[in-house]
């Protein structure tokens, strides 16, 4: 059942469900903070109206800042207005920032400690018919490998508009992820957000498997408890909305409920989710283990729930793995 | 306020004071950069010494200059400057490089107060200042904020992403300097990756150009302040500058780019062992008389 403590939308199972895309939540809260502390600013590298930014700029035309197709630049210039106390927001598509910029990143932003907060969108095979080249699929993996950096990947709009306020009233880089097309809304207003918190959403009594997923992929998780529950199989399903710093605590006491996991994320397996917990259990609890994600392939042109089922990273693909692991145990 | 006769003389005696510095530190080091530290001495003692706004009591003082250091491999001249104006104590510098240091290979913004940027890798300096620039904008801050780049970086990509941005937001609370020695860790600019013409460059991306000879701090400080009255616009002043400037078997040659002195034997130079202690006895009998070519 849905865990009634986290306040999840009622509706999250009905076929009309509400479907916003995450971006939509970066620019609600991206306002939101500009209204309230006027040291925040916006840059963007000409992808103002995509990444949702075009709120902020239409509202605070004095602190907002096109870069022009620059990202580079646009990391550079954030990490000098960032020591000189502002608090600047980039925002681009994930393959270019992070992905072309990522040294930059590193040297200006994360070891300069500089209090920059960067947006990636259209992250994941999401992004869909733009191809491989735009689907961000390692940009958890780059950044996770940082040090000193916080790693925020929302599951729904309601959650990325908290996560980017929260993004706001820390102080130390912040990496947030999010997606181009729309997916359910999960949670509601009412619940709680929790930084660097594992969260649990499904609960059972006695669970056999832990489903840990990241990002919009939640959704799809809470999809396969639901069907697993018809065959009779319980499970946990967990929201990993931070990656970075990650839930040890939190992620252990979930696996010693189950001595099973599933992965499940739109990123590539390897140095994604997937790989952060299996690095965790491998030295804590050592753990039949699945994972649901890119395998290590790129992906292509297509509809995002085409691309899914395609990539084996639907419903039907994650009720398997559970099934797997637990015929591991 | 001119500059007399007898502050230029003693911030020549500096400028020389800061090259044994430099010679020193990097002898104790083991590993480093000679030539650019040796090239941009009079650069930074005219900077730490007479032109920036600033306290080296208090670092972070809001109102002072900013010195940004893009081409942060020169380091060595940044440290001397910084611990012969009180910033740290001289004894630091002999701990350039080594464990457990604050002076490190490349500089690091937030373990040495008064560096204004971590920085090593190229490109990277002028768009931080441009960042800093539009801070100084937004708050109605007076401060000038001073970058200093390579030639050798003007091949990254970044560093023309940020000269087009300047220009654009005619940012004229910024002045780059270029360290224009002509050599890089291949060879000479000029056969790497040929830059010129430079300043027709600048101009077309909306910026004033000056060129000074970077050796002579009369005229850098007499260029500066021009750079300091220009309206409008970002300030480029191209330094010509002589790497190695001060010790003779250095000066002009690339492989003094990225070497400390006594690493080993090196054609036209001193037996390894020797180096150091040859280019200290030139540096002293100059008694603060580096010529730069325009002087008399």
């Amino acid at each position: 059942m849905l865990n009634p403590h986290v306040h999840l939308n009622p509706q999250v199972f009905n076929t009309g469900i509400e479907q916003v895309a995450t971006r939509v939540g970066y620019g609600i809260g991206l306002l939101k903070l500009g209204e309230e502390n006027p040291n925040v600013v916006a840059l963007c590298a000409d992808l103002t109206e995509s990444t949702h930014t075009n709120k902020f700029a239409e509202k605070f035309p004095e602190r907002f800042f096109e870069m022009g197709v620059a990202e580079q630049n646009m990391a550079a210039v954030a990490a000098g207005l960032a020591v000189s106390g502002k608090i600047p927001f980039i925002a681009s598509y994930a393959t270019f920032s992070p992905g072309k910029n990522w040294e930059t990143i590193r040297t200006t932003i994360v070891y300069n400690q500089a209090n920059v907060k960067i947006a990636g969108h259209h992250s994941g095979i999401m992004t869909g018919p733009d191809g491989a080249t735009h689907q961000a699929t390692e940009d958890i993996a780059i950044m996770r490998c940082l040090p000193d950096i916080a790693v925020l990947v929302p599951c729904d709009a309601v959650e990325a508009e908290k996560a980017t306020i929260y993004a706001g009233k820390v102080e130390g880089p912040v990496y947030m992820r999010f997606s181009r097309d729309k997916s359910p809304i999960i949670t509601t207003r009412e619940t709680p957000f929790h930084f660097g918190k594992l969260q649990t959403f499904w609960t059972s009594e006695n669970p056999e498997v832990t489903i840990l997923a990241t990002g919009y992929m939640v959704y799809y998780a809470l999809l396969s408890a639901k069907y697993l529950e018809a065959e009779g199989i319980s499970v946990l399903v967990a929201n990993a909305a931070t990656i970075r710093p990650f839930d040890e605590k939190g992620l252990l006491e979930l696996v010693e409920q189950t001595n099973a996991i599933v992965t499940v994320e739109d990123h590539q397996v390897a140095g994604g989710l997937g790989g952060l917990v299996a690095e965790v259990l491998a030295r804590t609890i050592p753990s039949p283990m699945e994972f649901i994600g890119l395998q290590n392939t790129f992906a292509e042109s297509g509809k995002p729930q085409e691309l899914i089922e395609k990539y084996d990273m639907g419903v039907q693909a994650i009720c398997k793995a559970t099934k797997k692991v637990i015929a591991r145990k | 306020m001119m500059l007399s006769d007898r502050q230029l003389l003693k911030l020549q005696e500096i400028a020389v004071k800061m090259r044994e510095q430099i010679i020193e530190m990097l002898v104790t080091a083991g590993s480093g950069h000679s030539a650019g530290p040796l090239g941009m001495a009079d650069i930074f003692t005219a900077f730490y010494f007479y032109i920036l706004r600033h306290d080296p009591r208090n670092p972070d003082w809001d109102e002072r200059d900013r010195l940004i250091l893009s081409n942060g491999h020169i380091c060595p001249v940044r440290y001397a400057a910084m611990a012969m104006a009180g910033y740290f104590p001289l004894e630091e510098l002999q701990t350039l490089r080594k464990i457990n240091s604050r002076l490190q290979g490349h500089p690091h913004r937030s373990v040495l107060p008064g560096l204004e940027t971590t920085s090593g890798p190229l490109g990277e300096g002028l768009s931080q200042a441009i960042g800093m620039a539009l801070a100084a904008r937004l708050d109605n801050k007076k401060h000038t904020i001073f970058c200093i780049t390579s030639d050798g970086e003007h091949q990254e990509g970044n560093t023309w992403e940020a000269i087009m941005l300047a220009g654009k937001l005619k940012l004229d609370n910024l002045i780059n300097v270029i360290d224009y020695n002509n050599i890089q860790i291949d060879g000479f600019v000029t056969d790497v990756m040929p830059e010129e013409p430079m300043k027709a460059k600048y101009e077309a991306f909306n910026w004033e150009v000056l060129e000074v000879d970077g050796n002579n701090i009369r005229a850098f400080i007499e260029t500066i302040e021009e750079a300091k009255a220009v309206h409008a616009k970002p300030t480029i002043v191209i330094c010509h500058t002589i790497p190695g400037k001060g010790v003779d078997f250095m000066e002009n040659n690339p492989y003094w780019h990225g070497s400390p002195p006594d690493l080993q034997d090196v054609k036209g130079a001193p037996p390894k062992g020797e180096q150091a202690k040859k280019a200290l006895a030139e540096l002293r009998t100059l008694q603060g008389k580096i010529e730069s070519e325009h002087e008399g």
